[in-house]
Order: C-alpha cells, then sequence, then structure tokens
C-alpha cells in the first residue's frame, strides 16, 4: 500500500511508475443495500495482496467491482493510472483477468478449448487463433501445470485440477492483473499450498495479484499484504504482521483468536480458540519446552495475564511468551539462575493468583515454586512432573482449573496473618 | 487448421446428405420418380450467368442452362413445381428451427431449452388462428404467414420487455416470463378456436404444423429471412461458447453479456418466426436436434451451430416425405414428435442430464 515507484523491469513496455491498481474510496451496493463503503487501496507492481475477512465482509464485492463486474456507487478503480469503468469489457479484459470461485460450465469443453476462451479478449469476431495465441495458450496451460489433461473434458477434472484450469483461462489472457476469488476454496492442503506457491511465483514474475482468501494463515504466508474487510469497510491493512492481531481479528471476526508466528517465517499464525468466558487472571508459569509454551498459549487464549520465569533465551516457551506479550524472566542458556532473575521470578510468582507447573522446572526455580501459594501442575507424556505441585491438571482443562482458584486477593485476605508473619 | 478443417468436413457431409434426402424425397409421392431421373431434372434446372446488359433502369441478366438431359414435362413438372417447393421450405424450416433451438440452447445454457421457449411460437399461432378466425382484425393486409411472422415477433419482443429491467435480462428471469407468455397465448388460441365455428378445422391443422401447400415465392423470402440472421448468428459462435461459462465470467473474458444477449434473441427470434409463419408449431426439431449433434461434433458453437442447422434441415425433409406419403397425409409436426419424443427419451436413459 506503499506509493513508491517499484522498479518496473518485470513489465517491459510499462514505464509508468505508481501502483498498478489502484481502489480509491470505492462504495458498493447491492439491490439497495450498503455492501461496503470506503474501501481504498492500492496493489504495487509484482506485489500479492490478500482480502480476508469473515463471511459477508464484501471480499467477492469489492473484487467483482474491481473486474467491472459491478459498478461502484462511489469511487474509481484504476488499472496502471487508467479508470477501468468507463471502459468496455474487452478493454478491461486486457487488464483485469479473474478466476471465479466455480464456473457454470455445463457442456463438455476440453480443458484445451476452456483455456482457448481466455484469448478471447485478444480476437476480433473474425478473427481466427494465431501463432503468437496458440503459443500464450500453450504457455498458460504449462505454467498452471494442466498441460497433460489437455484433451480431457474439463467437467471431468477434480476441483483442484478444475482450478487449475480455470487459473491457466485467465493467464491466457494475458493481463498485468490477476483478481483470484478463494483460489483454495474445497481445495486439500496440498492443492491448496501448491495452487498459492504457482500464484506467488507468477507474482514474482511480475504479474500483480489481488485475492480473496479465506484461510488466515494461508494469506499471511503467501501475501505481501493484507487487507481485512469487516463491517462494511476496511478494518486494517498493511503487512500481513500488522493486520493479523488478536485486536483486528476479535473486532472483525468476533472470536478469539491466538496469534503466534508460522514455523520458518515471521507470517502470523492465527489460531481461533472456542469461544469460552475470560477466566482474568493472574497466572505465573514455570518449566521449560513445549508443555511450558502450550501452558502459555492456553492461559493467554483464555484471558489470563501471564508471566514465566525463569526460563533459559532461547526456549521455546521463552519465544511464546515474547510473541504473545507475555512477561518473561530470562537467563542465557547454560548460565544458571542468577539472583536478579530469581528475585524477579519470586516476585511475579508471589503476585500470581496461581503457579503452573508445566514441563522441566529446572533446580533452580524451587524458590520461585515456593513463593507461589497456589500451584497446579500440567500433565506431561513424561515423569510426572514437580512433586510439590497440589493438583495435575490436563492441559485442556487448565484455565478452568485457574479460575477454580480463589484469587490472589481473596487469598490474601484469608491469609493475612499468616503471611505478615513470615515477612 | 485442424478444427477448420472438421467443421468443414462435417458440413460438406451433411450437405451431401441433404442433397441426398432431397432426391430421394422428390422422387416419392403418388408418382414414383427414379432418384436418377430426379437428379436430371435438378440438373436441368442449373443455371449460369452469362452476361449482364443495364439499359437505363433495368438490369437484364441473361442465364444459360448447363445441362439438358432428355427428360419428360410430366416429370419435370412434378418435380419442380409441384414437390421441391414444399421439400426446399421443409429444409429451410428444419434448418432455421435447429439452428434457433442450438442459439437458445446456448443462451440458457439449458439443454431443455428451445426455439420456442421465449414465446415466439405461441405468438404466431395467436396471429395465425387470429387470421383464420377472424381475417378483418388483421390489419396491413398481411397474409396468414404475415400474421403469424408478426405474431411470432411481437410475443418474443414481449418476454424480452418484460423480462428486462436496468437494462439487464437475467436468463432465469426470461425463462418465466416465457413460460408465463406462453401458458397466457395457450388461452387465447383456445378462446379463438372456441369461436372459430367453420373454421376451426384450418386452424387446427395450422396448429399441427404442416408443409402443404408450399410455393416458390415462399421458398425464396423464407431462405432470405433465415439466411441473413444465420450468417450474423455465425459470427457470434465464438460468443456463444463463452457465455457457456456462465454470463459474469464471460463478461470478464470481454463479452458484452447483456448486448450479445439481446443480438442472439432477436436473430433467433427472426429465425424461428420465419419457420413457423410458414410451416405452423413443428415440434422438437429445436430440441432434439442440437443435442443430437452436440453428441457428435461436441459443444463448440462454431462447428455445432452449421451443423445442427444443416442436420434439421434433412430432418424435417425426411419427416415431412413420411408425413405426405401415407395414403392419408399427416401433418408433419406429429410426425416429429411421434419421432423425436422415443428417441428423446432413449437419450435421456441413456446419458443423463447433468446440469438443468
Amino acid at each position: 500500500m506503499s506509493e513508491q515507484p517499484a522498479a518496473d523491469d518485470t513489465n517491459p513496455g510499462q514505464d509508468r511508475t505508481g501502483p498498478m491498481l489502484d481502489v480509491s474510496d470505492l462504495a458498493v451496493s447491492f439491490g439497495g443495500q450498503s455492501v461496503v463503503s470506503g474501501v481504498d487501496f492500492s496493489v504495487d507492481r509484482g506485489s500479492l495482496v490478500g482480502l480476508v475477512g469473515p463471511n459477508g465482509a464484501g471480499k467477492t464485492t469489492v473484487l467483482r467491482t474491481i473486474k467491472g463486474t459491478l459498478d461502484p456507487d462511489i469511487g474509481t478503480v484504476r488499472v496502471d493510472g487508467e479508470p477501468i469503468h468507463r471502459k468496455s469489457a474487452k478493454a478491461v479484459s486486457r487488464l483485469v483477468a479473474s478466476t471465479p470461485q466455480g464456473t457454470a460450465l455445463s457442456f463438455d469443453f476440453s480443458v484445451r478449448q476452456t483455456v482457448e476462451m481466455g484469448r478471447t479478449p485478444h480476437l476480433g469476431r473474425f478473427d481466427r487463433m494465431d501463432e503468437a495465441d496458440r503459443r500464450a495458450v500453450e504457455t498458460a496451460m504449462e505454467r498452471a501445470s494442466v498441460t497433460q489433461f489437455a484433451d480431457r473434458p474439463f467437467t471431468s477434472l477434480s476441483g483442484g485440477e478444475r482450478q487449475r484450469v480455470l487459473l491457466a483461462r485467465a493467464l491466457a489472457q494475458e493481463t498485468p492483473v490477476l483478481l483470484l476469488d478463494e483460489p483454495t476454496a474445497s481445495l486439500d492442503i496440498n492443492h491448496a499450498v501448491r495452487t498459492l506457491e504457482l500464484v506467488r511465483a507468477l507474482v514474482d514474475d511480475g504479474k500483480t495479484a489481488v485475492a480473496a482468501i479465506h484461510d488466515l494463515n494461508l494469506a499471511a504466508r503467501y501475501c505481501d499484504e493484507l487487507v481485512l474487510l469487516a463491517g462494511g469497510g476496511i478494518r486494517a491493512a498493511g503487512r500481513p504482521a500488522d493486520v493479523l492481531t488478536s485486536d483486528t481479528l476479535g473486532d472483525a471476526f468476533d472470536a478469539e483468536t491466538l496469534v503466534t508466528t508460522q514455523p520458518g517465517t515471521d507470517a502470523p499464525l492465527v489460531t481461533p480458540l472456542p469461544e469460552q468466558e475470560s477466566v482474568a487472571r493472574r497466572v505465573h508459569v514455570v518449566g521449560t519446552g513445549k508443555p511450558a509454551a502450550a501452558a502459555v498459549s492456553k492461559l493467554v487464549g483464555a484471558g489470563c495475564r501471564v508471566s514465566i520465569g525463569v526460563v533459559p533465551a532461547g526456549d521455546m516457551a521463552a519465544e511464546r511468551a515474547a510473541d504473545l506479550d507475555c512477561e518473561a524472566v530470562t537467563v542465557p542458556a547454560f548460565a544458571g539462575i542468577d539472583d536478579p532473575a530469581r528475585q524477579h521470578a519470586v516476585d511475579l510468582a508471589s503476585a500470581a493468583d496461581a503457579v503452573v507447573v508445566a514441563g522441566e522446572t529446572g533446580d533452580g526455580n524451587s524458590t520461585v515454586l515456593e513463593a507461589g501459594n497456589a500451584r497446579l501442575a500440567v500433565e506431561t507424556d513424561e515423569s510426572a512432573p514437580a512433586s510439590n505441585a497440589r493438583d495435575t491438571v490436563p492441559l485442556t482443562a487448565l484455565p478452568a482449573a485457574v479460575a477454580s482458584l480463589p484469587s490472589a486477593e481473596e487469598r490474601d485476605a484469608t491469609r493475612l496473618p499468616a503471611q505478615s508473619t513470615t515477612d | 487448421m485442424r478444427f477448420a478443417g472438421r467443421t468443414v468436413g462435417w458440413s460438406v457431409g451433411l450437405v451431401a446428405v441433404l442433397c441426398a434426402v432431397v432426391t430421394t424425397s422428390a422422387g416419392i409421392g403418388p408418382v414414383w420418380i427414379p432418384p436418377g431421373v430426379v437428379g436430371k431434372v435438378l440438373l436441368n434446372a442449373v443455371v449460369v450467368p452469362t452476361g449482364i446488359s443495364v439499359s437505363g433502369p433495368a438490369v437484364d441478366v441473361t442465364t444459360a442452362h448447363v445441362f439438358s438431359y432428355a427428360v419428360s414435362d410430366l416429370q419435370t413438372q412434378i418435380v419442380m413445381q409441384v414437390r421441391l417447393p414444399r421439400i426446399l421450405l421443409g429444409a429451410v424450416v428444419g434448418f432455421s428451427l435447429a439452428a434457433a433451438g442450438t442459439i437458445m440452447q446456448g443462451i440458457f445454457r439449458n439443454p431443455m431449452a428451445d426455439p420456442s421457449i421465449i414465446g415466439v411460437s405461441s405468438g404466431a399461432a395467436v396471429g395465425a388462428v387470429g387470421f383464420i378466425v377472424a381475417p378483418v382484425v388483421i390489419p396491413f393486409g398481411l397474409g396468414l404467414r404475415g400474421a403469424a411472422f408478426v405474431g411470432a415477433l411481437v410475443a418474443a419482443f414481449g418476454v424480452y420487455l418484460i423480462a428486462t429491467r436496468n437494462g439487464r435480462t437475467p436468463v432465469a428471469t426470461l425463462l418465466l416470463a416465457g413460460v408465463a407468455i406462453q401458458t397466457f397465448l395457450g388461452a387465447v388460441v383456445s378462446f379463438l378456436l372456441l369461436h372459430s365455428g367453420e373454421s376451426i378445422r384450418r386452424a387446427l391443422y395450422w396448429l399441427m404444423g404442416h408443409l402443404k401447400g408450399a410455393s416458390w415465392p415462399e421458398v425464396t423470402s423464407s431462405v432470405v429471412l433465415v439466411a441473413i440472421p444465420f450468417v450474423v448468428l455465425l459470427a457470434y459462435a465464438r460468443d456463444l461458447n463463452v457465455m457457456l461459462l456462465g454470463e459474469e465470467d464471460a463478461q470478464s473474458l470481454g463479452i458484452e453479456v447483456e448486448r450479445t444477449k439481446r443480438v442472439l434473441l432477436a436473430l433467433s427470434a427472426v429465425i424461428t418466426a420465419a419457420g413457423v409463419a410458414v410451416a405452423g408449431i413443428v415440434g422438437f426439431v429445436g430440441l432434439i436436434v442440437p443435442h443430437v449433434m452436440r453428441l457428435l461434433v461436441g459443444p463448440d458453437h462454431r462447428i455445432l451451430l452449421p451443423t445442427a442447422a444443416l442436420a434439421g434441415a434433412s430432418f424435417l425433409v425426411a419427416t415431412d416425405t413420411l408425413a405426405r406419403s401415407g395414403s392419408a397425409e399427416v401433418p408433419v409436426g406429429i410426425v416429429t414428435a411421434v419421432l423425436g419424443a422415443p428417441f428423446f427419451l432413449y437419450l435421456l436413459r441413456k446419458r443423463e442430464v447433468h446440469e438443468l
């Protein structure tokens, strides 16, 4: 969504700069009912923007307006600086190609015939396909890897294969802009990833693409930028990590989500959580590795304020805590626990409503464990955790178990005399 | 190139079939004339222009006969004046109905669509029966066929107007409006028949569809009415292919969907009206012939449209020959329905109709 002129060596002959696709202040209504308004974004040359948002947010409506099927009430769509809504269908179809969610093809055209229809925008009424047209069709079929079933009837293909044929048809149009409406809907994870890898490769080769994508994690992984549509307008736009946050997602989808990082990338990973009573407790976690990381996620998802420590820096639990903005008391790996760190963790544990033990705690943490009054342990695959845990609960039951404990204030109210003597 | 070759191959083959059917049919009747003799008569009729002389406003084209086989005058008379006009008219009507049926099935993306789906036949029936029952109400001195032609176009245009809102004509609305108008006009026809008195027999005969009493001028005028729209339709064949993808896809592939639909509907209405006006209501040709040809040549309209039209011509000539060769002539509409319906049911059983 930046306006910086992109170095343009991927689209020779196009010496314009500025965004390839510019949607400004778009408002679209359908049968007198406003669907979206104030939609304003632009897409740089050679980048992939994902439209995400809940069902009915207007993703498809925005795409249909961009390709000229719907006329906007106000606002303009510009492709390469030219407003498209005053152009003929033919002129638009040379600029913008699109793949539909499905197709109503009810007569048995072959795959090749279907892809050849992508050349329609380039043919006059009395033209025949020439060598260049045929080459474009072959290239498009190769690119989308549908050449091997070129002569099979389209209706005999599986969902994933059909999607690729429709993509090939759009590629045969040889347009600078590509619109994809739910390209991965109804595809299994393998085909979904392969389809998006292909789209990504096309974009890296210079296409400008906008895709409505249902799966937030796939969108985050493959798109350069995301536009989150919700409530009839844009809720957030920008880099995936900036758009997909628990806050914006909570607003847009009315759902609790946990946002972490996808392994191996810096793309956000969104995990939806079942709707549950928020457990507004302060919890201190002692432990390391996967069990502790899982406990942190679970508790944050349930609405707890979580701290952790002492953990070695770089431990999975420490990283998860950092992802989720939890306070973590860390010491360098293999350095042993020093006194300031221990004291910090003890303070956190004693201020918490509950202390949760998850995974290996390490010897140096025994003081921290003792500082907390209400202790729970999380069941793990390995040997039974710290023996001084009061209760051992499965991970799924952890938030409920925390909620069942008295809060620190209630506890302090009953135990105040005892505490004052120990101080 | 391979594709163009296929179109030409099929078309040439079907033209040959049509010639054979016409020649055979011209020999069949109360007086049997062998195909060889019919062939000679037809060849004798072939003329080539030899010169043009322009004198003032008059243009004289001098022609010469190419062949002069020895054939009896009676046989020439029977073939050229009695049988051939009817046969050629049958060919034109079959051609028009099959072509219009192909177009309608494409526009509606529905294999059950036929040429009369937008009310053309019902409109023609009202025009024709109205003329037969009360000739006085038909203005402009239109004959029976003119009345039927005008009635057909008025009905089709009415259906189109009813289904159109804000410049868009959704095919589903068009289909339902067509059904409603057909029902309404059916009631009008019934009412007219009720008050037709003596002329009811003629009216019923028209409604059943027949080619009796065809004349050369009718052949000429219907050839013109069918040929010109058909050539334009051929130019739209690729657009119609793309329309099969659905209107939204078609638009994003650069087709002006509403304009294309208008052109296709108007032209196929004219073609159907031209056929129905001369032959009455001949059912099933426009439904099954496109179907059968789609099974044979595939769904591409660039090859389907010409082949279906040619096959329709042969089909109607053949069925009309059956209709008139019995001891008492029956309307050809009965023959096409009797042959067409069972064949269509056979197709239905053999190949499921996947989508409607």
